[in-house]
């Protein structure tokens, strides 16, 4: 080796050696910031999560409350979003999977289906209430739930459609062969095999649509009371954190903090749920 | 006729076949149908704001409710600074994360490290707004931009842009959150379209003596070009459509502004601070106006991430 070579060699070694040394800061740099996203949540939270937060309605400020109405609404229109987006969304991708192999249809759907997904939902919101608040003249948690399934359906379609292609051609053909029709086949074979996989997508569709808040200014808008009227204006925990957080109230501050570390720790355990839901269905077949 | 018995089942079973197939494909058609529905739905809601203001609309950087004035310049300025500032650190971070996670760690690690970035995208975007508004401000604008006034601001030419208040609300705030809000998203399409490059490709460059980067820069990069950019894309639109987060930290401010230390507005901020209390069709219609196009953009930006995925796919499947 001349002296030439080794430079060029060193400077190459050395080279890789920054880049590599980069790229571990980078991880440390994504990782820093959720802990300290974490750290903030729980260090301003935690104090404040009492039994009150479950069992008095938000208050006005400078007099003590919970979060009571704020969760009972997320909970009510999270439910009503995942029972009208999960049977379209599944409908939706049993059609792409198993159906669409012809025709201009299915791969249109697909590629819309994909853009829906990163939809701003803030739009969602707009197009919502346009199309029922304005209509009706008020803001309600119907609009509310309405503007959420929106965006579980494309979580759901987009899964369901993954699952069942994973499901392998042999099961189908074997029940076929035994006299199956087909819509016996793709509910007691197709949907049997990818329940799992569903599942998982139904859960991630929920953990997203449940710290949403964009969509739901527009259309369920607030409310300080316990309402349990899906026609009237809802509370949720996401619209009461953004209220609250922009007051200038401390006991406010305070209410909104302790809402958004449980909605914080709700979200993350979905998704830890929904991926070890995954997992096991992996591992067992 | 003695095969009745047999062909009324079969006969049935072929109906419920037909309903179940078009069943489903109504609700694939659904799908299709949102897409339009919204477009057609904003279009119609925004018609009075354009016919009121034309195409002045796209370029006054007026925004004023007493006099009914309103322009788009502003909230579209702010919407594409702030996603290109939050692209112009989020990409090289998200590759930095591919890079290490597909190429250094080992096997046992992969699977953590991924889920633990995957969760920063599972993070409500309100909680990135809260925590941005009552602890990275304050700490932006005690730390970081007294040093970018002193050390950037006299830079020629670009120098203006970091002159300013240290307030910590504003456009540099609002893309630095923007850009962590969209890192878990790139740096998991990268390392996706990184896990497809054929090994025998990575071991013969290996074999050649090259060193890990030169690996990543002259094999994995431009066998993956095309999906990366998808990724990238994929992100942007993340950025443009953000909205809590953005609407906390960024200041609401209708005026333009030259530097990023300064408020300043998105669509996406606009629409969530005003449209409930915007009074008068001229101002709500001038509101969705600037929804349908941030909804126009991001479709475009989004189509195109697609279309590359796809393509990148369809190499992939070409080799196989």
């Amino acid at each position: 080796m001349t002296t030439l070579d080794r430079t060029r060699y060193l400077r190459r070694r050395v080279t890789n050696a920054i880049i590599l040394g980069v790229s571990l800061f980078t991880v440390a740099f994504a990782l820093f910031f959720l802990a300290w996203i974490l750290w903030t949540l729980f260090s301003n939270g935690l104090g404040h999560v009492t039994t009150k937060v479950f069992t008095q309605m938000t208050p006005p400020p400078g007099s003590s409350g919970g979060l009571l109405n704020a969760i009972a609404g997320s909970l009510y229109m999270v439910l009503m979003a995942t029972l009208i987006g999960t049977p379209v969304g599944v409908l939706a991708g049993t059609y792409l999977a198993e159906f669409g192999r012809a025709g201009w249809l299915a791969p249109t759907t697909r590629f819309v289906n994909d853009i829906l997904l990163s939809a701003p939902s803030i739009v969602i919101g707009l197009f919502v209430y346009e199309g029922v608040v304005h209509r009706m003249g008020h803001f309600s948690g119907w609009a509310g739930a309405l503007a959420l399934a929106l965006i579980v359906l494309p979580v759901v379609v987009r899964t369901t459609e993954n699952m069942l292609q994973l499901v392998p051609n042999s099961l189908r053909e074997a029940a076929a062969a035994l006299g199956a029709p087909q819509w016996k086949v793709v509910i007691m074979v197709s949907y049997r095999a990818a329940r799992a996989g569903m599942l998982t997508g139904v859960l991630l569709a929920v953990a997203r649509i449940s710290g949403e808040t964009a969509p739901l200014l527009f259309t369920a808008l607030n409310n300080q009371f316990w309402s349990n009227d899906l026609n009237g204006p809802m509370a949720s925990l996401a619209a009461i954190i953004f209220q609250f957080a922009m007051s200038p109230y401390e006991d406010w501050h305070h209410l909104a903090w302790a809402g958004a570390l449980l909605i914080t720790l709700f979200v993350l355990g979905l998704n830890i749920l929904a991926r070890s839901i995954f997992k096991k269905s992996e591992a067992g077949h | 006729m003695s095969d009745t018995p047999q062909t009324q089942p079969r006969n049935l079973q072929a109906i419920m076949d037909l309903v179940f197939r078009n069943t489903t494909k109504l609700f694939a058609f659904l799908v299709f149908g949102v897409l339009f529905g919204i477009l057609i739905t904003l279009l119609l809601a925004s018609l009075p704001a354009l016919k009121t203001f034309g195409f002045h609309f796209f370029t006054n950087d007026a925004w004023n409710p007493v006099t009914v004035e309103f322009g788009a310049m502003v909230p579209i300025y702010g919407t594409l600074v702030t996603s290109v500032i939050a692209m112009l650190i989020g990409i090289p971070v998200s590759f930095g994360i591919a890079l290490f996670i597909t190429e250094l760690t080992p096997a046992w690690l992969k699977r953590p490290l991924g889920i633990a970035i995957e969760l920063l995208a599972g993070i409500p975007s309100i909680i990135y707004g809260m925590w941005g508004l009552f602890v990275f401000a304050p700490w932006f604008a005690d730390n970081l931009e007294p040093w970018i006034n002193d050390h950037m601001g006299n830079w020629p030419l670009v120098g203006q842009f970091f002159q300013g208040p240290p307030m910590g609300i504003g456009m540099l705030t609002a893309s630095f959150i923007l850009a962590i809000m969209v890192i878990p998203f790139i740096s998991s399409v990268m390392r996706d379209v990184f896990e497809v490059v054929p090994p025998m490709l990575k071991e013969s460059a290996y074999g050649l003596g090259a060193t890990t980067w030169e690996v990543v820069w002259n094999v994995v990069l431009p066998y993956t070009k095309v999906g990366v950019v998808g990724g990238v894309m994929l992100g942007l639109g993340r950025a443009l459509g953000e909205t809590m987060a953005v609407t906390f930290v960024i200041g609401n401010a209708h005026e333009f502004s030259t530097s990023l230390l300064m408020p300043g507005n998105t669509i996406s901020s606009a629409l969530a601070n005003e449209f409930t209390e915007a009074v008068g069709d001229i101002y709500s219609s001038s509101l969705i106006t600037l929804g349908m196009m941030l909804f126009v953009i991001t479709f475009i930006v989004l189509a195109l991430a697609k279309l590359l995925l796809i393509k990148l796919a369809s190499k992939e499947g070409k080799q196989a």
